[in-house]
């Protein structure tokens, strides 16, 4: 069975048991018509992180997800075509002076959200990136101290049985990551050789994917797959690790359940979700709805869920919902290599350097990059190869047969909160009647800066390590922004626990959260914020403050 | 123009061969199983747009070495993609939908042929229909078709070129000149440093175009 399900699976008392080929979980199921504690809409990093919390913390929850409930071993073929299965490929309207590229490039519809398809790069925050403009001086403070979110990578690290080094070049000391760091491939290797002859430091990057067996997760076995879904259950992804956790503690996950609106009563607080599944237009009642769609689904949805007593859609007062949406500048340089590299061979991703994150001096701009060895498999490397040079002929196929020689260093480069960088509505309706999203996006002059500055840098890296005939991709990975946190309403959407500040019993808890983008990959962060909210409503429940 | 000939490294190599193996799944046997034996039929575009697409794909994946039994069928997915309406998750402004914008794209395609030499796309030969992909690429055509919505360098590169690739490189003949792994799964991979393979894995045997790369 790999083609993509159009049945849901989460019914009748039980679950898919994400760690068989056909086998079945028992799952508590909850009535639409009594309200539920929490309904949450989105089952990705943010809203499978909550939906464990919550349940645990003794709530009931029904987490929702527009995707399918996979189970990896039997669901998940070795094919980047067949497993488009696993990205938001619904269509979404771009522009601006930049505009970005949605899909595979950064959106999973899957139970799991991304989690499913993500390369598992999971980093930490520079401690100052929590309050950059009393820090460092430009940006936007969080409204959440760096040490209570460190600990909370603590957390997310241990649920994900993170793989790392023993020590870490960059940052605080930390302790020792849960599992041993995965062996270095070659690409990686490469991404070193450049490192230590320009003299900056490099680590094998800490990977969400076993190096030891766990439960029922064998350790990895280097397939190279990552993109497209791990097959294995290697990969701690959402879907196998937060998912059964939430459902063994009474959770109920409604596969195939697209939520079309949040409704609101008389009161103006929310009552519940309307939501499509299996054919038809649905109900259910909610004491507290949270929206965990990730930056693009997550405004669409509150700008979608307008009514009279919220015009401009919900929990947008200070008018900020859509706004300053952001993505990472994920540009990078390619080069021939005499030695056979074969970059297929294991996560894409072994190794990292973020000197230039730690580093604040010598540069021309504010902010900071990673950059890291990469594997494209051969359909991203030749998507990414013709949409950057337009090279076709026999000109393109000689050169795409140059693919076990390649290397590259691609960065995720933190990029500036702008308020004309949005999500909006569109004109146009999608199969469910639902307005398309679109996007507009630009670089700031200090983000161009700032990858201009990452292209040379890794070219002489690239170049330093024995690389030759080198190109140069533009392109942007990673979501984040739309509802963002802050202390003030005027200012922010929600408070620094997800809350929104125009309506107490609705929630946020995704990537649209970031106030600033960072410069690493967001999932850890996402893992880690809703670790934090979901304390926080925990407490605040035993306070009676919901 | 006779055609510069495919030089492939890997000559003896075939990732079809590891089918019986450990390194294919059930489930990936299936999908792949599926796009080799059932090459879609022509249901959505028309008969000109599906030529004319045809004698694209011809150029920018040329396969002068194989037989016309033996090349990699690409026109036929792209229909079946349109048919089904598949879209890939971004439409970048000012481009219309993706089906109108293929229509439109091929159809310009054929007015940019007939512009510059009064015959069809599909009839015309090689070095003319390069020029003209050349002129999509440059941003450069001439033909009123292409208008303010429909900018030939952003469906060349963003749909077409795209799409092109997607579809060739999904196809097991392409990992093998290309020595790639191909799928993998439950086996992956022990040999991970450079220079090593895995007794799995495509043997290089001419690596003329890498020592050529290092003066580049």
């Amino acid at each position: 069975m790999t083609a993509a399900l159009d049945t849901p699976r989460a019914t009748d008392g039980r679950a898919p048991d994400v760690f068989s080929h056909d086998d079945w979980i028992p799952m508590r199921q909850y009535r639409e018509d009594e309200s539920v504690d929490f309904v949450i809409v989105g089952t990705g990093a943010g809203g499978a992180t909550l939906a464990a919390k919550l349940a645990e913390g003794g709530f009931s929850v029904v987490a929702m997800d527009a995707g399918a409930f996979y189970r990896p071993l039997a669901d998940f073929a070795s094919d980047e075509t067949a497993q488009n299965k696993l990205y938001w490929l619904q269509e979404r309207i771009s522009g601006g002076d930049d505009p970005v590229e949605f899909g595979s490039n950064n959106s999973g519809r899957a139970v799991g959200g991304s989690t499913v398809h993500f390369q598992m790069v999971v980093l930490r925050w520079r401690p100052e990136w929590f309050a950059t403009r009393s820090k460092l001086g430009y940006g936007r403070d969080w409204p959440i101290d760096w040490r209570e979110m460190w600990h909370y990578y603590d957390e997310a690290e241990e649920a994900l049985k993170v793989s790392g080094p023993m020590t870490y070049p960059w940052g605080p000391p930390r302790g020792r990551y849960p599992y041993r760091e995965h062996e270095v491939n070659a690409a990686g290797l490469v991404l070193a050789k450049g490192a230590e002859a320009l003299g900056v430091a490099w680590a094998p990057t800490p990977l969400a994917t076993l190096s030891a067996p766990r439960g029922k997760a064998p350790p990895c076995v280097y397939r190279g797959f990552c993109k497209s879904g791990c097959s294995t259950n290697a990969k701690q992804s959402a879907l196998n690790t937060w998912i059964p956790r939430a459902i063994a503690a009474g959770a109920e996950i409604r596969d195939l359940a697209t939520v079309g609106q949040i409704e609101t009563g008389a009161d103006g607080l929310a009552s519940g979700v309307v939501y499509h599944r299996d054919g038809e237009w649905r109900r259910q009642r909610a004491r507290n709805v949270v929206v965990a769609g990730y930056a693009v689904e997550t405004p669409r949805l509150l700008l979608h869920s307008a009514c009279a007593k919220h015009p401009d859609g919900l929990a947008n007062s200070s008018g900020l919902v859509g706004r300053y949406f952001m993505v990472h500048s994920n540009h990078a340089v390619w080069g021939v290599m005499q030695d056979e590299i074969r970059w297929y061979k294991g996560p894409p991703s072994m190794a990292v350097c973020e000197h230039w994150n730690y580093e604040d001096k010598g540069k021309d701009f504010h902010g900071g990059y990673a950059f890291m060895s990469q594997g494209p498999l051969p359909i991203d490397h030749a998507k990414s190869l013709v949409s950057e040079t337009g090279m076709f002929g026999m000109e393109l196929r000689q050169r795409m047969a140059l693919y076990n020689h390649m290397a590259g260093l691609k960065i995720v480069g933190e990029s500036d909160a702008r308020a004309d960088n949005r999500i909006e509505l569109s004109d146009e309706v999608d199969a469910l009647g639902i307005p398309l999203a679109r996007a507009t996006y630009a670089w700031s002059d200090n983000d161009k800066r700032l990858y201009s500055h990452s292209l040379r840098f890794m070219r002489q890296m690239l170049e330093a390590a024995g690389a030759s005939d080198m190109t140069e991709t533009s392109s942007t990975a990673h979501l984040m922004g739309g509802c963002r946190m802050g202390t003030n309403p005027s200012d922010s959407v929600t408070d620094a626990d997800g809350r929104t500040w125009d309506i107490p019993n609705l929630w946020i808890c995704d990537g649209s959260l970031f106030p600033t983008s960072g410069g690493v990959n967001p999932s850890l962060t996402i893992y880690a914020l809703a670790c934090r909210i979901g304390d926080r409503i925990v407490a605040m429940g035993k306070r009676g403050e919901l | 123009m006779a055609e510069r000939s495919f030089r492939n490294p890997y000559p003896d190599y075939d990732v079809l061969a590891k089918w019986q193996s450990p390194s294919w799944n059930a489930q990936t046997r299936d999908v792949v199983a599926k796009r080799l034996d059932d090459v879609p039929p022509r249901r959505f575009l028309t008969e000109t747009q599906f030529a004319t697409l045809g004698a694209v794909c011809d150029r920018v994946m040329p396969q002068p070495e194989r037989d016309d039994a033996d090349k990699v069928p690409i026109a036929p997915f792209i229909d079946a993609r349109l048919h089904d309406n598949r879209t890939s998750g971004t439409r970048y402004l000012p481009l219309p939908a993706m089906r109108e914008c293929w229509q439109r794209g091929l159809d310009a395609i054929e007015a940019e042929a007939q512009h510059r030499f009064h015959r069809a796309y599909a009839a015309l030969d090689p070095a003319e229909q390069d020029l003209i992909l050349h002129a999509m690429n440059k941003g450069e055509t001439e033909a009123p078709a292409w208008g303010p919505h429909l900018p030939a360098q952003k469906f060349m590169r963003h749909e077409l070129l795209q799409t092109i690739v997607e579809v060739y490189y999904a196809h097991p003949a392409a990992w093998s000149e290309v020595g790639f792994g191909g799928p993998a799964s439950p086996r992956g991979y022990v040999r991970l440093q450079p220079n090593r393979h895995d007794s799995w894995e495509g043997e290089e045997r001419d690596t003329t175009l890498v020592r050529e790369a290092a003066y580049k």
